[in-house]
């Protein structure tokens, strides 16, 4: 698994556009290179969508983990797999982007 | 498009047609076509709808910026995943580059239809950087000078058209070709198809227009005249959509499982209505082709929202009346292969329900060919039709090349 530095906070970056629509979370490349293929979106699951709805830059990915392990009972362990798994994916794509290193950061 | 990439635990690539988002929870909008200006910068022979480039009537009427821009959040507002910028040449509007990236902004996959003679080198910079998430479709009127120029009517066109394709190329920005199909430039098809064949986004042979509509606003019987000249009679017609065999039988195969059987009297079988379309001056039609004004909804006097939600439904309700449409068209079993609809028989005859006969002669053409029909039958008097959908069917999906 990816390290990930669990005190980073992450915001979604410009990348990419991300929209609900009818529940669904759906993220929409701005920018080439962000998919495999050129006209790849990325519907987000029930899982994935509520860890994105905590990467508003507010609070780290450990306080992420812990939040949501309380929130649906789930054990820390569990939930962090969750997270290191989909906060890597999204790093990846360049989908997100550390708080910290972005002005517009609060 | 499907991907190859391989669906983690969390996210999945996305493909709008699979999608649960479209299957359970569709939303009030997928897709959009807007019509940025009826103004275009060739005056083909046989367009339905073009405006000279420079037409002042036009352009002060055209939606501002602004307008613009409204109208697309209102669509994201509603679902929209997917706009249609198209024309006239889309590329025409000077605000074009903005309207572009203020639907990009909003999370929209944008689909161009262009004649690609406007493409500079800053455009096309602009979609290699921020792509458009749908292949730019080209419309090619030939490929020489002279013939292009001698359907496009303006000199020096082929050139820009050529200009513009290969700023794409070289910026691997993925397009692909359709092509106009007259008499100025039939000789180039087969250049234009072996071409075609190296652009590395086409998938199979290039589509072409060639059964032309009439005037979509019914402006100009002179033109109407023009464009009846220069229409594919239904041989050539059909020789063209059956050159690749193989693909043809496959397409039609599945075509006819979705598509086939009767009508009956609802005018609306098609997406008119559930697809619209907004011209130039904010003027909400049922589809791209449907200009017929009662049909029609001013967003400038209300929302996106209500056309959609109130004002086409009831459009979607409307009987067909004409007893020629109710004796042939309403209980045609080959419905499917024709393209009579509600917006053909308004540009041609200014109702929505008379029947156009160039449309029943191709698709009488096609069915005889599947062997749907036989020579003299007429398919609306035949009383077997479901049965002889699945006889062909099967013989399209066994590959037997024999008829019925």
């Amino acid at each position: 698994m990816q390290e990930l530095d669990m005190d980073a906070r992450y915001i979604p970056s410009g990348n990419i556009v991300a929209r609900e629509i009818e529940g669904e979370l759906i993220i929409v490349p701005l920018v080439s290179g962000i998919g495999d293929i050129d006209d790849e979106l990325f519907s987000v699951n029930e899982t994935g969508k509520v860890i994105w709805d905590r990467l508003d830059g507010k609070a780290s990915l450990a306080q992420v983990v812990q939040l949501l392990a309380d929130q649906y009972s789930v054990s820390r362990q569990e939930m962090e797999q969750d997270v290191r798994g989909f906060v890597g994916e999204l790093l990846k794509r360049k989908m997100i982007t550390d708080a910290r290193a972005s002005p517009a950061s609060s | 498009m499907v991907s190859t990439l391989a669906s983690s635990d969390y996210c999945d690539t996305y493909d709008l047609s699979e999608s649960p988002l479209f299957e359970r929870r569709h939303p009030l909008l997928p897709s959009l076509v807007i019509e940025l200006t009826e103004r275009c910068n060739n005056n083909c022979l046989h367009c339905y709808i073009n405006l000279p480039r420079n037409d002042a009537k036009a352009i002060s009427r055209e939606l501002t910026t602004g307008e613009w821009k409204d109208i697309l959040n209102q669509a994201a507002e509603i679902g929209v995943l997917t706009v249609h910028f198209t024309g006239g040449e889309p590329l025409l509007r000077d605000d074009f580059a903005e309207l572009y990236l203020h639907a990009r902004h909003l999370g929209m996959r944008v689909l161009i239809f262009t004649n690609g003679r406007c493409i500079t080198p800053e455009l096309a910079d602009l979609f290699s950087r921020i792509p458009p998430l749908e292949k730019i479709e080209v419309t090619v009127y030939g490929m020489q000078p002279t013939t292009y120029d001698a359907v496009a009517r303006r000199p020096g066109a082929f050139d820009e058209f050529w200009r513009g394709v290969q700023l794409l190329l070289q910026r691997k920005v993925p397009f692909i070709v359709k092509g106009a199909l007259l008499p100025q430039n039939k000789g180039d098809r087969e250049q234009f198809e072996a071409w075609a064949e190296t652009i590395p986004w086409m998938e199979g042979v290039p589509s072409y227009s060639m059964f032309f509509e009439m005037r979509g606003r019914r402006d100009s019987r002179k033109k109407n005249e023009k464009i009846a000249q220069m229409r594919t009679t239904p041989e050539d017609g059909l020789s063209v959509l059956t050159r690749d065999e193989i693909r043809y039988r496959k397409d039609m195969a599945q075509f006819c499982q979705k598509y086939m059987g009767a009508s009956g009297i609802r005018l609306f079988s098609c997406g008119a209505g559930l697809s619209p379309s907004i011209d130039a001056y904010g003027i909400i039609q049922p589809c791209l082709r449907l200009r017929m004004p009662e049909l029609c909804y001013d967003i400038r006097k209300g929302t996106l929202k209500e056309a959609c939600t109130v004002f086409f439904p009831r459009v979607r309700e409307i009987l067909a009346q004409n007893p020629d449409y109710l004796e042939r068209c309403a209980s045609c079993f080959i419905k499917g292969l024709c393209e009579q609809c509600p917006a053909k028989s308004w540009s041609e005859h200014g109702t929505l329900d008379t029947p156009v006969d160039y449309y029943c002669t191709i698709a009488h053409e096609q069915a005889r060919y599947l062997g749907l029909i036989e020579p003299g039958e007429s398919a609306w008097e035949v009383t077997n039709g479901r049965e002889r959908i699945e006889r062909v069917i099967n013989t399209l999906l066994e590959g037997d090349t024999g008829k019925i």
